[in-house]
């Protein structure tokens, strides 16, 4: 037992941890160079900052008497939990990470990366944290400003909210969300894109499994991002009408076990693609 | 095995479609042509010994090295493709110091690899201009200065003069030749037999997914016992040497030359052929200024083991 620990350790001394390193920074900022400054990324811009407009248009129309702060915090919390997590991000997330590995083969240019010095493991993991903070950088961003113009219209009423109340822990709460929501959804189609050579019907599944979630048993419940992200939410959210579906009170789960389900989900999905990306073979012509 | 590229009992199947069946082969330094019609299986076994596809049994390995340990096996070896893409909006120098830049070399280093790269296939003017405007033929030596920016000891090129306008086509020959001389291994893909022939030392010819002749181009030639060989000789009486030769009965044929100053002979015995005319020159009857293989070359070889149709005989 020890010679073995001894043996894999000295196996992991040997390993060019520096090199590595190195390889993983500079394909991440080249990967999120080609995510946030292209055309082809305008939509993702756009499904991120609408609800940044139309609270804009609302703070530009309508009066805000410090008596709606609460009602306008319980829209801000619909809107992530509901628009943010369940749409946009998902989408979004979507739309950056199948690209990084299908999209390249789409593009026939994949074979570049798999004929440079690197890894395959630290390619794949290069990508996703390209994919991850360019989703970041857009979704945190979003709702940043959503945050803010959502407030700034209560004047000191707003700052004091903000300041000395629960707003900058609310925010803090969000924030975490979408950073879960990325990493979760992230790693989850990045997989779906190399599983899949065509991975929206996929995830269209994946999508309508997140939905039906809270109905399902408690065990199957634990299989989603959803379910840990609901739970980590700093602002309940009571549906009513049709999102009584999507709000049904589940098992309660404490957030630091939310979070660290959703950390073990990602770590399992990403070991998997890791594996996959080991046995990955270029043929354009099937593509 | 640490100097030579190394494959043994290598197939690959794609589902049920060959793609090569059991290639065993052992290429050293120098310029190889590996030769075959479409679809034979040339890509496939390029795409192998780079990694981009996996083999169904057998095992390869590059100068000792497998494409599994990708940080050692890619900083010696390039591969230029025949994938005709590159990343989008990004521009010739971008591409291809993007691509050092994963070596880990610093910043420096690899602009200087850039830029020399760039200058060797005369791409220097075009470097800052955005690869999705560049010409076939640009896009394609782009390609090569990517696969050789960071001087690997092993380059293999898959139909490296396609889309290439003959200036291109003899820089891009000169390069090779040159590469070759110092040491480095070129496995050349390409259907420009004439040009890849007068650059080759060796040849491995494919077809169908299988190995049909490798080795020295002109062992390989003598190889091929059942198509009598070629020679020109110029003298000063091709009649005389004709009727010479034909009084050998492993002569099968003879052709004089429009100029009337030499003929094309065809021989089953090419030993006995340069014996019988040793003799014959010391005979003193036809005096012999110039005697040189007339199909002793890739493109012959070729026809005679493929055929034009591209299937082997």
């Amino acid at each position: 037992m020890q010679q073995t620990t001894a043996n894999l350790q000295k196996h992991f001394a040997q390993q060019p941890w520096g090199l590595w390193w190195v390889q993983t920074w500079r394909l991440t900022r080249m990967e999120i160079r080609r995510n946030l400054f292209s055309w082809r990324a305008s939509w993702i811009y756009f499904i991120a900052f609408i609800p940044a407009i139309i609270i804009l248009t609302h703070l530009l129309m309508d009066s805000h008497p410090s008596s709606a702060m609460r009602e306008d915090t319980d829209i801000l919390a619909a809107i992530v939990q509901f628009y943010y997590i369940r749409l946009a991000i998902f989408f979004g997330c979507l739309g950056i990470f199948s690209r990084l590995i299908r999209g390249e083969m789409i593009e026939r240019s994949l074979h570049f990366y798999l004929l440079s010095p690197v890894r395959r493991e630290v390619l794949l993991l290069g990508k996703f944290a390209a994919g991850s903070i360019s989703a970041l950088l857009l979704f945190g961003a979003a709702i940043i400003a959503d945050f803010a113009l959502s407030y700034v219209g209560f004047g000191a009423a707003g700052r004091d909210y903000f300041f000395n109340g629960p707003g900058l822990g609310q925010l803090e709460g969000y924030l975490g969300i979408v950073v879960l929501a990325c990493l979760g959804y992230g790693a989850v189609f990045l997989l779906l894109s190399m599983m899949f050579r065509n991975p929206t019907p996929a995830a269209m599944l994946v999508w309508g499994w997140e939905v039906i979630n809270p109905l399902l048993p408690s065990l199957l419940q634990r299989v989603s991002v959803a379910f840990y992200l609901r739970h980590l939410m700093p602002v309940g959210v009571a549906g009513k009408g049709i999102f009584a579906l999507l709000t049904v009170q589940t098992e309660p789960v404490s957030g630091w076990a939310a979070t660290l389900g959703l950390l073990v989900l990602i770590a399992v999905v990403l070991f998997y693609s890791c594996y996959r990306i080991r046995t990955l073979e270029i043929r354009y012509t099937t593509e | 095995m640490k100097d030579q590229i190394i494959f043994e009992n290598v197939s690959k199947f794609y589902g049920e479609v060959l793609g090569v069946n059991r290639i065993s082969l052992a290429i050293p330094s120098g310029v190889t042509a590996l030769v075959g019609p479409n679809g034979s299986g040339k890509t496939t076994l390029l795409n192998l010994m780079t990694g981009l596809v996996q083999p169904s049994s057998g095992h390869i390995s590059v100068l000792g090295l497998s494409p599994g340990s990708a940080t050692e096996f890619f900083s010696n070896v390039g591969y230029c493709t025949q994938f005709d893409s590159f990343p989008r909006g990004i521009t010739g120098w971008q591409f291809i110091f993007d691509s050092l830049m994963l070596h880990g070399m610093s910043k420096a280093e690899a602009a200087r690899l850039t830029r020399e790269s760039l200058e060797r296939v005369q791409l220097g003017d075009a470097a800052n201009r955005r690869i999705a405007g560049y010409s076939k033929g640009m896009r394609q030596k782009t390609r090569l200065a990517q696969a050789i920016a960071h001087h690997p000891r092993v380059l293999v090129l898959d139909e490296p003069l396609n889309g290439l306008d003959p200036m291109a086509r003899a820089e891009s020959i000169a390069l090779f030749e040159e590469l070759g001389r110092q040491g480095m291994h070129l496995l050349i893909s390409s259907h420009i037999l004439d040009e890849v022939d007068r650059i080759s030392d060796r040849v491995v010819l494919i077809t169908g997914g299988y190995l049909i002749a490798e080795g020295n181009i002109h062992q390989v030639r003598q190889e091929v016992r059942e198509k009598p060989m070629q020679v020109f000789i110029r003298c000063d009486h091709p009649e005389v040497l004709a009727s010479k030769m034909f009084a050998i009965n492993h002569c099968v044929e003879a052709r004089l030359h429009a100029d009337g100053g030499g003929l094309l002979l065809r021989t089953g015995d090419i030993d006995q052929f340069y014996s019988a005319l040793n003799a014959i020159a010391a005979e003193g009857l036809v005096k012999i200024e110039a005697v040189a293989p007339a199909d002793d070359d890739a493109n012959a070889i070729y026809q005679y083991l493929i055929g034009s149709d591209g299937s082997a005989l």
